[in-house]
């Protein structure tokens, strides 16, 4: 096995070769912000809040591999505003109002405006009108919280294989369908298995019937499953 | 040693960031040796006192013109201001009519649609601004007190470190929306 040495905010660390700069800085205790990264799943570099500093340029460390004398700067101001602002701008593109949102106290993005500082969002907010999908008789989908990470459609793809969900559109238009845009009831393809409902990091997937605060999310389902699947 | 002039606004709010502010409980007692609470929802003072205030502590989002008035006023009178609760920070619950044309929305509330007899509110009160903005994005805000409402405890924490001329340190859970 390859070994690799790096430098992770000036800490000497020697790891196995063909992991990412995230995977080798949370082994090490290093924390690094993320959104669109979820245990087990393919990591796309989506959000762009895991950002790091190797030399001078800002990459995703999701999706950077280790290599031999690289120097990882994880915390520098400059870093810190930057992700401050991707955080804003993904606040402001959708319509996230905590206070009576069903996720409100379990969700990612919510807890990143603690962890990142944001106190305020410096840009207009977009107020987009987004529709809302409740023809599933489980699940249903607010895209007004949805920050367009991606999990639900790799969870969709990657664990279940069913790929019922997709993004549609580019830029501020974009969103996730599921099948070729049909109502979320008439997926064909959908098995209704619920693992984009707990990859989902906000309240933009959700389980009917829970009101402000009460929706939780099992996070972890994905890597469980990912594990028992590579352990069989 | 003089006290220090605090004023509170209300705008377009449910006034649950004033209850939040009446639950620091104790503090009051050290508040009121300290500070004097003059124009405010509590005290019905109506107009900022001459000379202006140290600090404006402004729960809700700006909503109608009689808010856009007095924010300007409370920015050109007071030193420091502050934007209590997610609606002044955000737009909140208030801001969710944006996006929605303002007059369609008056007709929807007030026209036929919902009640009858209905009146359209255009004489007497504040007409509404065609979109619902956070404070800071009508004028400069010094200090951001997050939640809804924010909980006393970091009220109460933002206030007593202005008083003792220090910069609040709102790190963490007390930068929590919601």
């Amino acid at each position: 096995m390859e070994t690799i040495r790096l430098k992770i905010d000036g800490r000497e660390i020697t790891t196995a070769a063909g992991k990412t700069v995230l995977e080798v800085a949370t082994e090490n205790g290093i924390r690094i912000p993320t959104l669109c990264h979820l245990e087990g799943l393919a990591d796309v570099g989506a959000c762009r809040l895991c950002i790091v500093e190797i030399a001078g340029q800002l990459v995703t460390s999701c999706t950077t591999e280790v290599a031999n004398e690289m120097v990882v700067k994880t915390q520098t101001e400059a870093i810190k505003k930057h992700r401050r602002q991707i955080l804003e701008l993904l606040f402001a593109e959708g319509n996230h109002v905590c206070s009576f949102c069903v996720s409100n106290g379990n969700c990612e993005l919510q807890d990143l405006a603690c962890e990142l500082e944001m106190h305020s969002v410096t840009v207009p907010y977009a107020y987009p009108r987004n529709r809302v999908d409740a023809s599933h008789p489980w699940f249903l989908i607010d895209r007004d919280r949805c920050v367009l990470c991606g999990r639900c459609v790799r969870a969709c793809a990657e664990v279940e294989g069913a790929h019922t969900w997709a993004f549609a559109e580019r830029g501020h238009t974009a969103r996730v369908i599921t099948d070729l845009d049909v109502d979320w009831g008439d997926a064909e393809s959908c098995t209704s298995c619920g693992k984009c409902v707990e990859a989902c990091p906000t309240g933009a997937l959700v389980f009917k019937g829970v009101s402000n605060a009460e929706m939780t999310k099992d996070s972890d389902l994905v890597a469980r499953l990912i594990e028992r699947r590579d352990n069989e | 040693m003089s006290k220090v002039k605090v004023a509170t606004l209300w705008f377009s709010g449910c006034s649950g960031c004033h209850m939040s502010l009446l639950d620091i409980d104790e503090v009051f007692i050290e508040l009121a040796a300290r500070i004097e609470l003059c124009n405010s929802p509590i005290t019905d003072l109506k107009t900022f006192p001459e000379g202006g205030v140290d600090v404006t502590i402004i729960e809700g989002a700006v909503a109608n013109e009689e808010h856009l008035h007095l924010v300007k006023e409370a920015r050109a009178k007071s030193k420091i201001l502050i934007a209590l609760g997610d609606c002044a920070v955000t737009g909140n619950v208030p801001g969710m009519r944006n996006g929605i044309p303002t007059d369609k929305l008056i007709e929807g509330i007030y026209g036929k649609e919902t009640t009858t007899n209905g009146q359209l509110p255009y004489d007497v009160v504040p007409h509404l601004l065609d979109r619902v903005r956070p404070i800071h994005e009508v004028v400069p805000v010094e200090f951001f007190l997050h939640g809804c409402p924010p909980p006393p405890g970091v009220i109460a924490k933002a206030i007593l470190a202005l008083l003792d001329g220090k910069t609040p340190e709102l790190v963490g859970e007390d930068l929590k929306f919601g």
